[in-house]
């Protein structure tokens, strides 16, 4: 299928898709058994400018957008999921500062995220707030020059490995979620900790941790827009970040895809290779359309958000809901075409199947975006522009 | 500190082919790559100047299409890139392209330090780093596996030797070859890439650096070429008997008959 790509955006494919094959894919399996955090990729992608994609120019970035984001998503999820994650992790809790921080502020933080020599992570989840995320619990007090933040953030990717927070926490907790504001947090800031390591059932190579706030002291300086706007920060956050969890998804099926057809062809029973046999070629063939309707509705979101588009909730929510459904059959698929083989941690398909559940979780659930899309579906009369 | 990266383009495959007529590697249908030991060269280079601040300047003997090679140490963080081609280099033999290499490195001067891979993937004679040395009349370390410092115009190296390594200084500027296990070269960059895409590469001939004619190319070349050939493939395999002196006698007999 052709997307016409532009020579950058080409070039972008083929430096995250040497990244893929040449340093991550020689250890994916053995950072998905010792669940050991990237860092030394995260340099090569650091290295290669990568992080810089995602960040205007006047801020040392290179200003090429979702699209290309997209791109080197994917290209990396190809080879792991895991490690893709942390990148596109680090967008997500660029995100916030991209869209609601001061110039000062933009210049303080997003030349450093643009080198890539200090992580990023967005900190919304708790452990009572999850889908229902106007339940936060996590305070920020003002107090003279300061804000004050206590409460606990759950399941947060780049937690403890990055330096930079984007953190969600009510100003006025009688207001609910129109009481939240968004911070900036660095990690040392005295009385913000790191709780326990999760231990996932994949993407095992990311971080997932609790953030701790007691009593944890920061500047005013640190708010994000203005008190109250916590949760439209988050809101459009997540819409900019959900096709980036797409192109995770589209990754990982193609690798499993790969894998399958790979396999297909010199797996021989019955005196022929598997491929031959029309059931698995239906597979192989549902697998392919399904990856290729759901490539082109998220490079088709990404170039919408490109465009300069105000409101993008519902295509963000599509894409992120399709590709990500599409992802878990697909490597579930690849599991079945691989048979007993490919049950097994010798060969990349299973790794690739529990990777590929937790897309469907986290960043809106796929049920909860169902309901985003039908509300927003039921808004515009089912009509189209 | 100013370095100079002396790099190769080399076949990207194992299997060499040789023309029979003029002994020398057919090139045509092969994709052409940095010499492999020189990607570490590189890597080295850059990182130097990443630590101490100064200029990378690479440099190679060769072809137009060599030119190629040396944009690609562009996108690997390399400040600047000049190809030596001239129609007087061609059949150069590792004294000649030593010879080179020195009058180029002399042209560029103010060098603290020049990095050249090993060996080569297609000559295999680890020849012209120390050549580059000794034209220069400069300190020379061969096979280094680590710079541990820099310092006051003197440098400490490790070099690889059989049984482990040795600890060496030298005064600079000095020439330095490096093994594979100094570093893991880096991927290009984005912005290495487009800054590689548009980079001017300068190109100087013999007059240009002041090689003299009969010093370069086949007249500058002592090394004569009588016939290179494949070994045939038999599967016979022959014991030779006797004492050790009647044993290489044999062996050299049949050598000479190879030939």
């Amino acid at each position: 299928m052709e997307y016409f790509l532009t020579e950058q955006q080409k070039l972008i494919k083929s430096i995250a898709r040497r990244i893929a094959e040449e340093r991550i894919l020689p250890v994916r399996a053995e950072l998905d058994e010792k669940e050991e955090f990237p860092w030394e990729i995260i340099k090569d992608i650091a290295n290669a400018d990568l992080f810089r994609i995602f960040i205007p120019e006047q801020y040392e970035g290179m200003g090429e957008g979702s699209f290309a984001l997209v791109i080197a998503v994917e290209e990396l999820s190809r080879a792991c999921a895991g490690v893709s994650l942390t990148y596109a992790a680090d967008a997500l809790g660029a995100f916030p500062i991209l869209l609601y921080a001061s110039e000062k502020q933009k210049q303080q933080y997003l030349p450093v995220i643009a080198s890539g020599a200090k992580l990023t992570a967005f900190g919304l989840t708790e452990s009572g707030a999850g889908s229902d995320a106007g339940a936060i619990k996590t305070t920020a007090k003002k107090d003279g020059d300061s804000y004050v933040l206590n409460g606990t953030k759950q399941f947060i990717t780049n937690g403890g490995e990055a330096e930079i927070y984007t953190v969600i926490a009510l100003t006025d907790p009688t207001k609910g979620s129109r009481g939240a504001s968004a911070f900036i947090v660095e990690k040392g800031t005295p009385g913000f900790t790191f709780g326990k390591k999760e231990k996932k059932l994949g993407i095992r190579c990311s971080a997932t941790r609790e953030l701790v706030f007691h009593n944890c002291r920061i500047p005013k300086e640190n708010l994000l827009g203005r008190e109250g706007m916590g949760f439209i920060v988050t809101m459009k956050t997540l819409d900019s970040s959900r096709p980036g969890v797409g192109a995770l998804a589209l990754g990982l099926a193609q690798g499993a895809l790969e894998a399958a057809v790979a396999y297909a062809r010199q797996r021989v029973q019955f005196g022929h290779p598997v491929s031959s046999i029309q059931a698995v070629q239906h597979m192989l063939a549902n697998m392919a359309m399904e990856l290729e309707a759901a490539r082109a509705l998220v490079y088709a979101t990404a170039k919408t958000i490109d465009s300069g588009a105000k409101n993008f909730t519902e295509e963000g929510a599509m894409a992120k809901v399709f590709a990500t459904d599409m992802a878990m059959k697909v490597t579930t698929d690849a599991v079945q075409v691989f048979g007993g083989v490919g049950y097994m941690r010798d060969y990349p398909v299973e790794k690739m199947m529990r990777d590929a559940k937790i897309n469907q979780i986290y960043e809106g659930t796929n049920q909860v975006l169902r309901n985003v899309i039908a509300l927003e579906l039921l808004r515009r009369k089912g009509l189209r522009e | 500190m100013n370095i100079i990266v002396c790099i190769k383009q080399v076949p990207g495959t194992t299997e060499i082919k040789i023309d029979p007529k003029t002994n020398t590697l057919v090139r045509e249908g092969v994709k052409s790559i940095i010499n492999p030991f020189d990607c570490y060269a590189v890597e080295e280079g850059v990182r130097l100047r990443e630590r101490y601040g100064g200029k990378v300047s690479v440099i190679t003997m060769g072809p137009p299409q060599a030119e190629e090679a040396l944009r690609e140490t562009i996108s690997l963080g390399a400040d600047e890139a000049i190809l030596l081609s001239d129609r007087a280099f061609a059949g150069s033999d590792t004294w000649a392209t030593s010879y080179v290499l020195s009058r180029a490195a002399a042209k560029i001067a103010n060098y603290d330090l020049i990095i050249c891979g090993k060996q080569t993937l297609d000559g295999d004679t680890a020849q012209v780093g120390p050549g580059v040395s000794e034209m220069l009349k400069i300190p020379f370390i061969a096979y280094v596996s680590k710079i541990e410092e820099i310092k006051d115009k003197y440098i400490k190296v490790q070099r690889m030797v059989e049984e482990g390594y040795e600890v060496i200084e030298a005064t600079l500027p000095a020439v330095i070859t490096v093994v594979k296990e100094i570093n893991v070269p880096r991927l290009p960059s984005l912005r290495g890439t487009m800054k590689a895409k548009s980079a001017k590469i300068p190109v100087w001939n013999a007059a240009e650096i002041g090689v003299e004619a009969d010093k370069a190319g086949i007249p500058g070349s002592p090394t004569r070429v009588v016939k290179i050939f494949y070994p045939k493939r038999t599967h016979k395999s022959e014991i030779f008997q006797g004492s050790l002196e009647e044993q290489v006698g044999q062996l050299a007999e049949r050598l000479e008959k190879m030939v």
